[in-house]
């Protein structure tokens, strides 16, 4: 029987947060506010914000309706209008969605984009995704950002100036034309003095799973974490209320010795720790989260909660350089770094945090994650001898989540997991 | 002087040495020679060239390698010719070549670039990101460091300083190879039954792995002989070919399609050596900057370069005219984004233009093509039977 979901004071002010942006946007229009759209990695809310205008992500759109259940009929409707079933299923959910009145979350219709700002950090899909936007809201200007990929797993002065000269150049003069404002530096210094706090408590946070228990899951749990960074609140005062909320409570949750809250209710046992790599399933969230909770499996780390932006090595924005931080922080994006990052950051996180094993959720859908990620798993095992586990879904198809397959490999992951650790006790 | 067929048996034999043997003879006379292996879609050979290098269009192996290891490497859901480029780095085939560069163009081959770095092969591995930014101060800027990066990795290995007199001199040669290969189009266009496109698939495929000063004589000799009627016209209609940029089709399935009643007109398979239309200026006093601004104002188009201010489905639609063309074939590999992407932008201004189209996926190893040779003859019969016959070659 599920539980009640027990309500923190920080998932509160989240709601409220979701639930006054989309306000914001269902009223754009008699505001006045322009709206940009554009993607999670590489998102440069604070630039956005600095022009008062609204930031939508068709990618959030595009799980939301993946949890909400609406995916697979937008999906079905995106292949009737031509889209090959093969591609990246977020494309096609948000083009159904479209189609069909284009209604977020909360039942309010999102408004049209008056700006597409194509920063297309780690993923080229998106380049293809906007190719399809330009044209289903023709004359709607867009501004380029093209983030060079750290192909030498470092991040050159050459690539940082071709940003900032994007930036100045082509991103900039576009916003200030549509947004009617000019461009004012003080005003996203202070945007990025507020980032900058949220990036500190950030890693504090995904930093308490060294504790055992652990007392949040950094998976499942940590996509709600991100969630104000990732959807419009980079650079608000509101986006440090909440980290700085939230990391109290987690606080609270070490001192008594607390493990993660979850939908079922708290993991009374942590048996497993877990790193993941790959996004998560949206169509069928909670039983997948279930699965996990049902064996005491917690998650310490994931690649995904990254994909908004990796702090983990160091990387901090800059206020005193705004336009070079933006840049570096597109750069700096999960699926932008080389695989040998990704290798070289995964297997910090499982030593650091101790995880039991290494477990690949491989989307159909994700090229950007999924092309390599069997040499990433090779790697780790034969670096750290860790057991390693693969399973298979998709982001918001609903046709590619097979709740019996992915039961039966957790279950002999987590038996040679278990059998391991006997083994190492012994 | 060797006969049409021999040119074409040489050339078929050429492209699909996987071994690339030619190559390593040719690298095996002088010790500053380096083998460069790229990925598709498009690198700037002539940087390689300057820099005493030969630059090797990696292609995958297409139904001529039997895929026992790369299959563990990627999910089923990714399309084939990575999986096919891991088999040959494994089993060796690559052995003596000095780099590799990835061109930016999806994500798949941007994290191959990654496999191979952490596999240790090559003395360099150079992800080209080619800029999507178009000015010259900004994205031509970028690119030029790009290239730079490139020249300053095969200098470490062969030490050869690369002149603008040297890289004046590449430009030259494959200005040529270009006009060439399009005189060959060209001629093509008006006499298609003169050589298949599967003859001419090989012909451009072998100057992916062979010295482009030798690629220029087959050229050559190819335009001298097909200049001179040969076989007969039959009742097909024109194609243009669109999709098939990166994975190569099987030439099975090239040749299917012209049997089943096409003329292919036009394609994309081997766009890379045909991706800059027209002349790089070959006489600039910077050499570098004349390569990357033909880059960002001559590209043709494609699925991997946004199209902000020049939308593909019209130059689409202006190269099948041009072309004329009777039909669009759009086929495209299983699994690439890049290609399956676009289709539906292409197929509806196919439609708004009443212009008739089919579409199917392959794979590189694709064997049975009864179901493509049904569709594309239903194709055909039907442009056949509701246009007014034309033979093609003895136009009014
Ligand atoms: S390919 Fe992956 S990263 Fe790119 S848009 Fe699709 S889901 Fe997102
Ligand atoms: S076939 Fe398509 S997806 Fe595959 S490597 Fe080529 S462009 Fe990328």
């Amino acid at each position: 029987m599920t539980k009640d979901v027990v309500k923190e004071k920080s998932m509160i002010i989240q709601k409220e947060m979701i639930t006054r942006i989309f306000k914001d946007l269902s009223t754009a229009k008699e505001t006045g506010k322009k709206v940009v759209y554009t993607f999670v990695p590489g998102n440069i809310s604070e630039l956005i914000l600095s022009f008062d205008m609204l930031p939508v992500y068709p990618e959030i759109n595009a799980l939301q309706s993946g949890m909400r259940k609406k995916s697979g009929g937008f999906i079905l409707d995106a292949e009737k209008h031509g889209h090959s079933e093969d591609v990246c299923t977020y494309v096609k959910c948000d083009v159904g969605m479209m189609i069909n009145g284009n209604i977020g979350p909360t039942g309010e219709k999102i408004p049209d984009p008056d700006l597409l700002l194509l920063s297309y950090t780690g993923c080229f899909t998106f380049m293809k995704w906007f190719e399809t936007l330009e044209r289903l809201y023709p004359g709607v200007p867009v501004a380029l950002l093209h983030t060079p990929y750290q192909e030498g797993h470092k991040i050159t002065p050459e690539m940082t100036s071709y940003m900032v000269k994007q930036l100045k150049e082509e991103v900039i003069p576009k916003m200030e034309k549509v947004s009617g404002n000019k461009y004012s530096e003080e005003k996203l210094k202070m945007q990025l003095v507020n980032s900058s706090k949220v990036e500190d408590y950030i890693i504090k946070i995904f930093d308490t799973t060294k504790h055992r228990p652990s007392p949040i899951d950094a998976y499942f749990a940590g996509v709600y974490y991100i969630g104000p960074i990732n959807i419009g609140f980079r650079g608000t005062p509101g986006a440090v209320t909440y980290y700085e909320e939230l990391y109290k409570e987690i606080l609270l949750r070490i001192e008594k010795g607390l493990g993660p809250i979850t939908p079922e209710g708290v993991i009374e046992e942590e048996r497993f720790r877990l790193v993941v790599e790959g996004p998560p399933n949206w169509t069928h969230f909670r039983e997948f989260w279930k699965l996990f909770y049902d064996m005491g499996a917690v998650i310490v780390a994931s690649s995904y909660t990254k994909v908004g932006g990796v702090y983990d090595m160091g990387f901090r924005v800059n206020p005193d350089k705004p336009l070079e931080s933006l840049a570096k922080y597109c750069m700096n994006c999960y699926t932008n770094l080389s695989l040998q990052q990704r290798v070289e950051l995964l297997s910090k996180c499982i030593t650091e945090y101790h995880a039991d094993g290494f477990l690949v959720n491989s989307i159909k859908s994700c090229n950007s994650f999924s092309a390599g990620q069997l040499m990433i798993m090779q790697q780790l095992e034969k670096q750290l001898e860790i057991p390693v586990g693969f399973i298979e879904s998709d982001l918001v198809d609903p046709r590619y989540f097979s709740y019996s397959n992915i039961k039966n490999r957790l279950e002999s992951f987590f038996q040679m997991l278990e059998q391991r650790k006997y083994i190492l006790k012994k | 002087m060797d006969s049409l067929a021999e040119i074409i048996r040489k050339c078929e034999e050429l492209a699909f040495d996987l071994k690339f043997t030619r190559a390593k003879e040719w690298k095996s006379l002088d010790k500053t020679r380096v083998l460069v292996g790229h990925m598709p879609i498009y690198i700037p050979r002539e940087v390689v060239h300057a820099a005493n290098g030969l630059a090797i269009g990696i292609l995958g192996g297409g139904d001529k390698k039997l895929i026992i290891k790369g299959d563990a490497y990627y999910q089923s859901y990714i399309c084939h010719m990575p999986r096919s480029i891991l088999e040959l780095v494994m089993d060796g085939h690559f052995e003596g070549f000095d780099g590799f560069i990835f061109p930016s163009i999806c994500d798949v081959i941007r994290n191959l670039s990654g496999m191979f770095q952490l596999l240790g092969k090559g003395r360099f591995i150079k992800y080209l990101d080619l800029p999507q930014n178009f000015k010259r101060h900004i994205g031509g800027e970028f690119y030029k460091q790009e290239l730079q990066q490139i020249l300053e990795e095969i200098y470490k290995i062969n030490g050869v300083k690369v002149t603008p007199e040297r890289l004046r001199h590449s430009i030259l040669l494959f200005n040529k190879n270009r006009r060439l290969t399009e005189q060959i189009y060209n001629i093509r266009q008006e006499f298609p039954w003169r050589m298949t496109a599967a003859d001419l698939y090989h012909i451009v495929r072998a100057g992916y792995v062979i010295p482009v000063e030798e690629h220029n004589e087959i050229l050559e000799n190819v335009i001298r002989l097909i200049q001179e009627e040969r076989g007969d016209p039959l009742d097909k209609i024109r194609v243009m070919v669109i999709g098939a940029f990166c994975e190569q089709p099987p030439v099975g399935l090239i040749r299917t399609i012209e049997m089943a009643g096409c003329y292919i007109v036009e394609d994309d398979f081997l766009m890379g050596a045909r991706w800059i239309q027209g002349d790089i200026d070959p006489a600039g006093t910077d050499p570098l900057s004349d390569i990357c601004n033909a880059y960002l104002e001559k590209s043709t188009f494609s699925s991997s370069v946004y199209d902000v201010d020049n939308p593909k489905e019209d130059r689409m639609i202006k190269l099948m005219t041009d072309r004329k063309a009777d039909g669009i074939i759009f086929a495209a590999p299983s699994f690439c984004d890049p290609a399956l992407l676009d289709h539906p932008i292409l197929q509806k201004a196919c439609n708004d233009k009443n212009i008739r189209f089919i579409s199917f996926l392959y794979s590189e190893n694709t064997g049975q093509f009864k179901v493509i040779k049904e569709q594309v003859g239903t194709f055909s019969d039907s442009i056949k039977l509701w246009e007014e016959p034309v033979l093609f070659g003895n136009k009014e």
